[in-house]
């Protein structure tokens, strides 16, 4: 008889273990899940943009020369290589995400944070970079410049 | 209940019958304090504690002039500094505060690392000191954004893609912590969160876990001072040692008064998200040693991105440390440890040498 309520009393006892646990367990989940999913930021929407015309001047570019552009909402850099060519990258370094910088002195494009250095071509040429920039398409319609995702 | 204390006044006794403080001034009565030629180690726990309560009440003060947003963020701590009496102060206080107290609190982690202070049963005591340290390095990682100058955007744009090499949860770990794709005012509100509320809670829970294993376990005498049969000597925390203490908190005041009129903090230009990253651009000096690091790092290791290695280097560093008191099993058995030693040595002079080179090199090289 001792035995028997002993036994009826511990099956009960886990029950009653079992179902505080699946209970609690299931309050802190449904308290934990809107937390995390609040703390992940909703997804911004992504600019569309695939071209875009820049404020400056064809002109206004000297030889030797580069300068920052928003594509989006990222840089880019505009450059013109010695030999007058205008040409177009991502300005979002490879690295660790720096934005580049053209420097004259070296004449090609340079990230200051880690001393990555690409050739004019956007080719990872010394430093940590690991990747290339990607390079972007320019096209110059009379007093504009306009630049456009590559295919 | 101890027996009341006459020399006392009613004021205290009525106190005494509520909350016991004669069985409080008992326990602090019987805390001493080993003393022995390793003692001076000892004020650095305290020094480093001094220190983050300068940051407590600056940073409360800098809260009533400060507005969290990228518009305005800029505008309110030049307004701070400019117009609001003593603003200069309170902010550059906070500032070498913050960075003085991160290296006291390096030195009291390597004076018990080489003192071997974290061997049996003081293992915790350990494991919720680097928990401190990280917490103390997070604090001053979020707390550099909010100026929103041109340094600060670009540190936490390197910082946070840090966390994106991360394998497989990185690309998740650099959203949340950017509160979105790319560094922004999402991104400043969200540190400020970090800063003002979430890490001063987590430092309140560990600190008390620190401070009371402290209590518990008392000082660590070294191992060798040990030998030498117990410390001949010691001397009573109340008042002694406190007033040492206090001595050093006083000098830590007159120095931070010091670097703050003649230095004070900096505000540089306000971030702009389309300009290059400016020349010379460093991390607060205490990230230097890993900045300078990843700097030297090839493009490319044995097939795998630098920067990885890199950083899950400084991962695998960083689990190393906090496991210290585990995997030093000589320590633990009482017996002499000289590689942890030599191993804790050579981290110092890493960490010396290439925050010396950082520092010494020419920007644009």
């Amino acid at each position: 008889m001792a035995e028997e309520v002993l036994g009826r009393d511990t099956t009960r006892r886990k029950f009653i273990n079992w179902f505080l646990a699946t209970s609690g367990g299931a309050f802190l989940l449904s308290v934990l899940y809107p937390i995390a999913r609040y703390l992940i930021p909703p997804p911004a929407g992504e600019s569309a943009a695939a071209s875009v015309t820049l404020p400056v001047k064809p002109a206004d570019v000297k030889p030797n020369s580069g300068q920052i552009f928003k594509f989006g909402s990222r840089p880019g850099i505009l450059i013109r290589t010695p030999a007058g060519e205008l040409r177009a990258f991502s300005a979002v370094c490879t690295h660790l995400n720096c934005t580049v910088q053209f420097r004259s002195d070296l004449s090609h494009i340079w990230c200051a944070c880690h001393n990555g250095h690409f050739d004019l071509k956007g080719q990872n040429i010394a430093g940590p970079p690991p990747r290339p920039l990607d390079q972007y398409v320019v096209n110059v319609r009379g007093d504009q410049i306009v630049i456009s995702k590559g295919a | 209940m101890a027996t009341p204390d006459r020399r006392q006044g009613g004021v205290w006794q009525w106190l005494d019958e509520r909350i016991g403080l004669a069985d409080l001034a008992k326990l602090a009565r019987k805390k001493e304090v080993p003393v022995h030629r390793h003692t001076i180690w000892y004020y650095l726990g305290g020094m480093t504690l001094f220190l983050f309560m300068v940051q407590v009440t600056t940073g409360i003060l800098l809260l009533l002039y400060y507005r969290p947003s990228a518009e305005e963020a800029y505008e309110s701590v030049q307004f701070l500094m400019a117009e609001v009496q003593f603003g200069w102060l309170i902010r550059s206080i906070h500032s070498w505060a913050a960075n003085l107290m991160v290296f006291t609190l390096f030195v009291h982690l390597f004076s018990v690392w080489l003192l071997k202070a974290y061997r049996p049963p003081r293992e915790l005591t350990w494991l919720s000191g680097i928990g401190l340290m990280g917490i103390a390095m997070a604090f001053g990682f979020t707390g550099y954004l909010l100026p929103w100058n041109e340094l600060a955007f670009f540190a936490t744009k390197v910082g946070t893609e840090i966390t994106g090499v991360i394998p497989v949860i990185g690309s998740f770990l650099l959203r949340v912590s950017r509160g979105g794709d790319e560094v922004t005012g999402a991104t400043l509100t969200r540190f400020y969160g970090i800063h003002v509320a979430v890490l001063p809670l987590l430092t309140t829970l560990l600190l008390g876990l620190h401070l009371f294993l402290v209590q518990k376990h008392g000082m660590s005498v070294p191992r060798g001072i040990e030998r030498q049969g117990n410390p001949k000597r010691v001397m009573p925390f109340l008042p002694n040692f406190l007033l040492r203490d206090m001595v050093g908190w006083l000098a830590a005041l007159a120095i931070l008064a010091a670097l703050a009129a003649y230095f004070p903090a900096e505000l540089g230009a306000k971030a702009d998200p389309f300009a290059p990253a400016p020349v010379g651009i460093k991390p607060e000096w205490y990230f230097m040693f890993m900045f300078k690091t990843l700097k030297y790092l090839p493009a490319h290791i044995l097939g795998i991105e630098g920067e990885v290695v890199g950083i899950v280097g400084f991962g695998l560093g960083g689990l190393f440390l906090l496991l210290i008191p585990l995997l030093d099993r000589k320590t633990a058995r009482g017996e002499r440890s000289g590689l942890f030693t030599m191993i804790g040595i050579m981290v110092i002079v890493y960490m010396i040498v290439l925050t010396y080179l950082g520092y010494t090199e020419v920007a644009t090289q």
